[in-house]
């Protein structure tokens, strides 16, 4: 399998989103308290951890990533960037830019309105596993639990791994705190 | 880029930089990354309200405890790894005292002295450090007692009890058929049992050996264990009651039921596919796994009825006695299974979405609530829906031949979506819950009746367990809620690779949660209990009486100090008192001596601890608290003259309190002398060493005073027949401290 690549061209814009990213979740910080002048709600959460010499985790490898822009954006919205900077461990099945494109034109629009957030996060947890599933270990048939409570379906054809028949895996990395897929299309919850 | 903690309030104000970031700015913006980096990199990513953030809105007053007063709740913490226990003082954070359990500890000399080694005994000799895990505090009518904290060793399955007088470990016993005693110490509202459940299935017979199966045998051949421990109400002591026979499920978690529902306990477990490998993935196949609902009233019955099975083993049961300073370890070779295939109305099991972890009763004892850590719902049970579809035989098949009841039979409800991986609930006094989410780092605090999520916090970073005081019992003194938290990483001033993990202590007087403080921890805080002081602080030793002191190698007086040859073996028996040694000097030692310094702390004030230690001690140091005598065995391993010294600072003459030892060669002709001042004793030249004499005299490490141990006894013996329920433990039948050595 190939792995992604980083182009030094993409570098500055990928320092931009990862600092986006950081600043991004101060407003999740604060859900706990009451946002008000005097409510010592300490500092942001793990993804703001300043360390650029560990591995990467889940989050930093999506944003590292010139393909997964539309990712990062959906996850810094949907207030999830935390959660997947945490100890894990984490299978992350991150869709491409492209796999967002092939969506019904105003799809990502409006899952992005903030109204809808409980529904984009609920999207977004449905590609996330809490455990480090190698490809090896996603056997033909295999069905996974997915954090949203919701259960994937693998298919495992010669090494070729197609999720809920529709999303290949076309490359995956290694991070921190799980293993990164990534798929050429964007899985939606049953029902949803 | 992330924002250092503010150091004071100065820094902060020095900083003219504020943020244009709002909440929802991102929600609400395109993808003009350029411009919006530009924008945070010169903003630097400020939060707006980061002067509110060292405006502490109350919290710094909510915490100060003024010099010289008390906190209002002490706070048992597990050291995890570490083997021991921490107490803190609540609300401040302030670290008072570590209590070594299950890891030898230098600060005191558990594990290194001679009386406290058997401690450490198991049926695998002595073991040096353990892995702690749960806090349990002993109760009575369901409320906290003040009398003891339980803890259980993990890695080789044992339950300690600590005497919250002394806040010492006074007992440890050996859990026989169990691996990783995870499902441990939880107790029942009365202290009547605590209990142990294995987290790992085990293969076991009743001839007592461990058989050599292969390892994918596991589900023909592995087996659980769930023990129950009793505590005999007056003195404390534990014995292992019975034991439950269970397939190979991983035991997790464990609450007893309470209220109406005592008489019941409580088990999540996870591995229901009773996977043997790479359990990451084999463990976490099915939508639902198991909790274990076990009427121990009704083992009662059936072990009163002799339906128990008796099976060989071996465990070992350590016993400390205040009295004589010293603690014994006795193997115990027999349990008593009860099998709940034989006995179907003792185990029931209830489906519980994904890998259950916290499986957690509330204050009024109806509801059971199980924290399915890959579960996106947090199912809440009910008692009484428990008992109906027990009595209507609502069953949904078996697991391996034991009913397993319907999911929606016996729901209260399910909080939706509460957070990511739900660990662990406590309870308040108002009807609300507090859930750990670890992946989601976050305490999401619910109503116990709607099962409405009504607030959340995060924690910094990725909390495991949580402590309301009072949270597991039948009256939560509420007030706080700890979160104990298993991800440092920037909280602190870095240390290298190593970091302290981190408590947060919040606020949950108010409707909303509210963080006051974050303190560092020893070890891991793998769970904790909070006790308010009133019911503890009263009863604390201050001292142990000499007159009491029945260590047969105490010396009450200094007049009683004195040096013995027995062969090989030197015995000094020695006085500890403001600021020097009796005696303080030693002749007539030979190269190649065992020599034990018996050391007796003769003050009779709190406070005053004395220390000893000498030159080339190969073991420890000692700390001898007032009115006890502990041991140091040091061997004179070459000849000359070895200073001695106390090291705990006793007095303004603390530096003065030395002494020395001289070593001469192998048969000398110096004699035995020693003594303090001008009271020096010369033993008679009969005295002195002979190689025969040495061979002739056997050397218990520190056998009783009376009567001289019987060289032929095999040490350790094993015990007389292990007690049925409700018997004491049995009279140690190991000479004293003899144990661990010869394990």
């Amino acid at each position: 399998m190939k792995t992604l690549r980083t182009t030094t061209h993409l570098a500055l814009t990928v320092a931009a989103i990862f600092i986006l990213t950081q600043c991004g979740d101060r407003t999740q910080s604060s859900r706990g308290g009451d946002g008000k002048s005097g409510d010592p709600q300490p500092t942001a959460g793990q993804s703001a951890v300043k360390d650029d010499q560990s591995q990467k985790d889940v989050v930093k490898v999506a944003v590292g990533s010139p393909d997964h822009s539309t990712l990062v954006k959906a996850v810094q919205i949907a207030e999830y960037v935390d959660v997947l900077s945490n100890a894990g461990p984490f299978t992350v099945f991150a869709p491409t830019n492209a796999a967002f494109d092939k969506l019904p034109a105003g799809t990502l629009e409006t899952l992005t309105k903030p109204e809808n957030k409980a529904q984009l996060r609920d999207i977004l947890e449905y590609h996330v596993a809490v455990a480090s599933y190698k490809p090896e270990m996603l056997r033909d048939g295999m069905s996974l639990g997915m954090a949203n409570g919701g259960s994937i379906e693998i298919a495992n054809k010669d090494g070729k791994i197609i999720v809920n028949g529709n999303a290949t895996v076309v490359a995956t990395v290694p991070a921190s705190n799980g293993i990164f897929h990534v798929i050429d299309g964007v899985l939606l919850p049953p029902g949803k | 880029m992330k924002n250092q903690p503010p150091k004071s309030p100065r820094n902060i104000r020095s900083n003219p930089v504020t943020s244009p970031i709002k909440p929802g700015f991102i929600g609400n913006t395109g993808l003009g990354l350029a411009l919006v980096a530009t924008a945070v990199a010169f903003s630097g990513c400020k939060p707006a309200n980061l002067v509110s953030a060292v405006d502490t809105g109350g919290a710094a007053e909510a915490v100060y405890v003024p010099p010289g007063q008390y906190d209002e709740f002490y706070n048992i913490v597990s050291g995890g790894f570490s083997g021991n226990v921490s107490v803190y003082g609540l609300p401040s954070g302030r670290l008072f005292r570590q209590i070594p359990v299950f890891s030898q500890f230098p600060e005191c000399g558990w594990g290194y002295s001679e009386e406290t080694r058997p401690m450490l005994n198991t049926s695998h000799g002595q073991l040096p450090w353990d892995d702690t895990h749960h806090i349990t505090l002993s109760m009575t009518k369901g409320e906290h007692d003040g009398r003891y904290a339980f803890i259980n060793s993990n890695n080789t399955p044992r339950v300690a009890r600590i005497s919250l007088k002394t806040f010492r470990t006074e007992e440890i016993i050996e859990i026989p058929n169990s691996a990783g005693n995870h499902s441990s110490p939880f107790i029942t509202e009365n202290t009547e049992y605590i209990v142990a459940g294995t987290r790992f299935g085990v293969p076991r017979s009743d001839e007592g050996s461990n058989p050599d199966v292969p390892i994918d045998s596991y589900k023909e051949n592995f087996k659980s264990t769930i023990s129950f421990i009793k505590m005999e109400p007056d003195t404390g002591r534990l014995s292992i009651a019975f034991q439950i026979e269970l397939p190979g499920i991983d035991l997790d978690l464990a609450r007893a039921g309470k209220g109406k529902s005592h008489g019941w306990f409580f088990f999540s477990c996870y591995n229901s596919e009773l996977a043997h490998t790479l359990l990451e993935v084999n463990a976490a196949q099915k939508d639902k796994d198991l909790i274990t609902a076990v009427n121990w009233k009704k083992c009662e019955e059936y072990i009163a009825a002799g339906k128990g099975r008796k099976s060989k083993t071996r465990y070992a049961h350590n016993v400390w006695d205040e009295h004589t300073h010293s603690g014994t370890s006795t193997i115990e070779t027999e349990v008593t299974v009860l099998n709940p295939l034989e006995l179907k109305d003792i185990v029931y099991f209830m489906p519980c979405p994904k890998s259950p972890h916290g499986c957690d009763t509330d204050p009024t004892g109806n509801y059971i609530v199980g924290s399915g850590k890959l579960a996106a719902v947090l199912p809440v049970f009910s008692f009484d829906k428990i008992q109906a579809a027990i009595a209507g035989q609502k069953f949904d098949g078996d697991f391996q031949g034991i009913p397993v009841l319907k999911y929606e039979e016996v729901l209260h409800g399910e909080v939706q979506k509460p957070g990511l991986g739900p660990l662990h609930t406590e309870f308040d006094d108002k009807g609300f819950a507090y859930t750990s989410m670890f992946v989601s780092s976050e305490i999401v605090k619910w109503n116990v009746e709607t099962l409405q999520v009504v607030d959340r916090i995060p924690t910094y970073y990725s909390v495991g367990h949580l402590c309301v005081p009072g949270g597991p019992t039948a009256k939560p003194h509420g007030k706080y809620v700890i979160a104990y938290n298993k991800i440092t990483k920037d909280r602190y001033l870095p240390t290298g690779p190593e970091l302290t993990q981190s408590a947060q202590l919040i606020d949950i007087s108010g409707e909303k949660m509210k963080m006051l403080l974050d303190f560092p921890t020893v070890g891991e805080p793998h769970y904790a209990e909070a006790i308010p002081a009133s019911l503890v602080s009263p009863n604390s030793v201050k001292f142990f009486p000499i007159e009491e002191n029945k260590h047969p190698h105490v010396t009450k007086s200094e007049k009683d100090a004195r040096v013995v040859r027995e062969g090989k073996t030197v015995r000094v028996y020695m006085t500890a008192m403001r600021s020097h040694f009796a005696p303080d000097l030693i002749e007539g030692v030979q190269l190649g001596d065992e020599v034990y310094f018996h050391v007796t702390n003769l003050e009779q004030d709190w406070d005053v601890p004395h220390g000893f230690v000498i030159k080339g001690s190969q073991n420890a140091e000692l700390l001898i608290m007032p009115g006890e005598t502990q041991t140091l065995k040091w061997t004179a391993d070459r000849v000359g003259v070895v200073p001695f010294y106390c090291t705990d600072f006793c007095s303004a003459l603390h530096q003065e309190m030395q002494g020395y030892l001289r070593v001469s060669p192998e048969g000398s002709a110096t004699p035995l002398k020693y003594g303090v001042g001008d009271t020096i004793t010369t033993a008679p030249a009969a005295a002195a060493a002979t190689p025969a004499a040495a061979a002739a005299t056997p050397a218990p490490a520190l056998a009783p005073a009376t009567p001289a141990p019987a060289p032929a006894t095999p040490a350790p013996a094993p015990a007389t027949p292990t007690p049925g329920p409700g018997t004491p433990a049995p009279t140690p039948a190991t000479p004293a401290l003899a144990a661990p050595e010869a394990n």
